[in-house]
């Protein structure tokens, strides 16, 4: 089945084309990485699917409901982790994890069992009590993504979850990442070609709001005719680069 | 349940600011103590306990604006308030949530200054329970003013405008330092035009039994409060509509 659908869906500010007719379908459980430089239109689009901002034209659908029509059911299904640390700083780790549940219309008592879940599953026992703004960055990252997690979405919205971590943070939270393909939708933005590489199913670059090319890493290698995926993402990102 | 959760982390917000708790609490207090003192040595009529009281219980609401409109001017340019725009809280469940704590606040405030007054002399009366009920629509018009200044300004502009603009006009105007009428002309049409005073004088009336006096003043604190509110809740909504989409 498809989780999500869009169809010509674009973004204007004023004379500039943000997003730029985007025809994109994502089947449910796929781990999908969207990449481009800065300012290709990956952070409009991810912010129209998150129903953050309506498109100018075009649709899309996420699990059968449309971002114009019926975002508050298309925002019951998602979930987002923002490329900065989302976390309320003088609630505790389990506090925090009660509130997005709570939020998502869940009963006290439910959220207390779901946060301690949580807890467990992110190894955040320790530092379950600590308020999230005594955690080093790497906790608070693991905590922002645990949040994303604790509403059980259908969809997942990562967005730069490993900017700034350190090598074994980020290795950690690709491990994590990678237990749950198969069983959310994920859609990845990331600069870090090699976790794209390492974690996608399929991977669109985009560039001045358009999706130049879709594939899995190696057929996006073949189509460039290129050696390496970093050739192949210079290729269709900024083919000007290359010249 | 939505409201409720995110009435909670306001609440959890606001308490943990010590600084800002203990400023907006002890500030109000050291106020009365200090306009006592004077009482005691100067007698002036406008200073006696029962004609203090209600305007240090107003004065000190405007900390109550201070606190929320920081929280919620911090909340716009954070990231975790991208987080809760993805999620399906409404607007309603935001100010709600936003709302709802700082009532009992207001309440916990207003009954500090009269506890605080008892000590300094104040007559145990019922008429101090009235009192405290009577102020509400004057803590509703600073829980709106706060909800307006965070929606438009970022936090650093909500100090100033509600930590110095705020506190200050409101005690000036109001009635509680000097009577306006001293001052007359253009201030005293300013004053009179404005909530603050009508607020202390329904609670000079309120606490000194003269309940007939309440209500001519009272409906200018409501219909401040009214129109606060729907204001706030107008440029509130405009505000997240528009920080969420980034433009």
């Amino acid at each position: 089945m498809t989780a999500i659908e869009t169809k010509n869906l674009t973004k204007k500010y004023k004379n500039i084309t943000a997003v730029d007719g985007l025809n994109l379908s994502i089947a449910e459980g796929e781990l999908f990485a969207l990449l481009g430089v800065n300012g290709a239109g990956k952070s409009t689009a991810i912010k129209m699917l998150s129903c953050l901002t309506k498109p100018t034209s075009g649709q899309a659908v996420l699990l059968g409901d449309s971002i114009i029509d019926a975002p508050l059911a298309v925002k019951q299904k998602i979930n987002v982790s923002p490329q900065e640390t989302a976390v309320a700083p003088n609630l505790s780790v389990r506090e925090n994890l009660e509130l997005i549940y709570g939020i998502y219309g869940h009963e006290k008592k439910a959220a207390k069992e779901k946060a301690n879940d949580m807890i467990e599953a992110f190894g955040m026992g320790e530092i379950a009590e600590n308020r999230a703004k005594t955690l080093s960055g790497g906790w608070q990252r693991r905590l922002s993504i645990a949040m994303a997690l604790i509403s059980e979405p259908s969809i997942l919205f990562l967005d730069e979850p490993t900017l700034g971590l350190d090598v074994i943070a980020r290795r950690e939270l690709w491990k994590f990442i990678s237990k749950l393909k198969g069983k959310i939708t994920i859609i990845l933005t990331t600069h870090y070609l090699e976790e794209a590489e390492a974690l996608a199913d399929r991977i669109g670059i985009m560039s001045k709001g358009k999706l130049k090319a879709l594939g899995t890493a190696k057929e996006l290698i073949e189509q460039s005719k290129t050696s390496n995926f970093e050739d192949a993402f210079l290729f269709f990102a900024d083919k000007e680069a290359l010249l | 349940m939505r409201t409720r959760a995110f009435a909670l982390r306001t609440y959890r917000e606001i308490i943990r600011d010590k600084i800002n708790l203990a400023f907006g609490l002890g500030f109000p207090v050291v106020l009365f103590l200090l306009l006592s003192m004077i009482q005691s040595n100067i007698p002036v009529s406008l200073f006696e306990i029962d004609r203090l009281a209600p305007g240090i219980a107003v004065f000190g609401l405007s900390f109550i604006s201070l606190f929320s409109g920081i929280l919620i001017a911090k909340d716009r340019s954070s990231s975790f308030m991208l987080r809760l725009f993805t999620s399906p809280l409404t607007a309603k469940n935001f100010i709600l949530g936003y709302t709802i704590p700082l009532l009992p606040m207001a309440i916990a405030q207003i009954s500090v200054c009269f506890i605080v007054a008892l000590f300094l002399g104040l007559a145990p009366t019922l008429s101090i329970l009235v009192t405290v009920a009577v102020l509400l629509p004057a803590a509703l018009v600073f829980i709106a003013l706060g909800l307006l200044c965070g929606s438009i300004f970022n936090d650093k502009q909500v100090g100033a405008v509600c930590g110095a603009l705020l506190t200050n006009l409101s005690a000036w105007l109001s009635g509680t330092w000097f009577d306006v009428n001293l001052v007359g002309g253009a201030f005293r049409s300013i004053a009179n035009a404005l909530p603050f005073i009508h607020a202390v004088n329904v609670g000079r009336a309120a606490l000194a039994g003269d309940y007939a006096a309440v209500f001519p003043e009272l409906w200018w604190v409501i219909a401040y409060a009214i129109g606060l509110t729907v204001l706030a809740i107008a440029v509130f909504t405009r505000k997240m509509n528009s920080d969420s989409s980034g433009n």
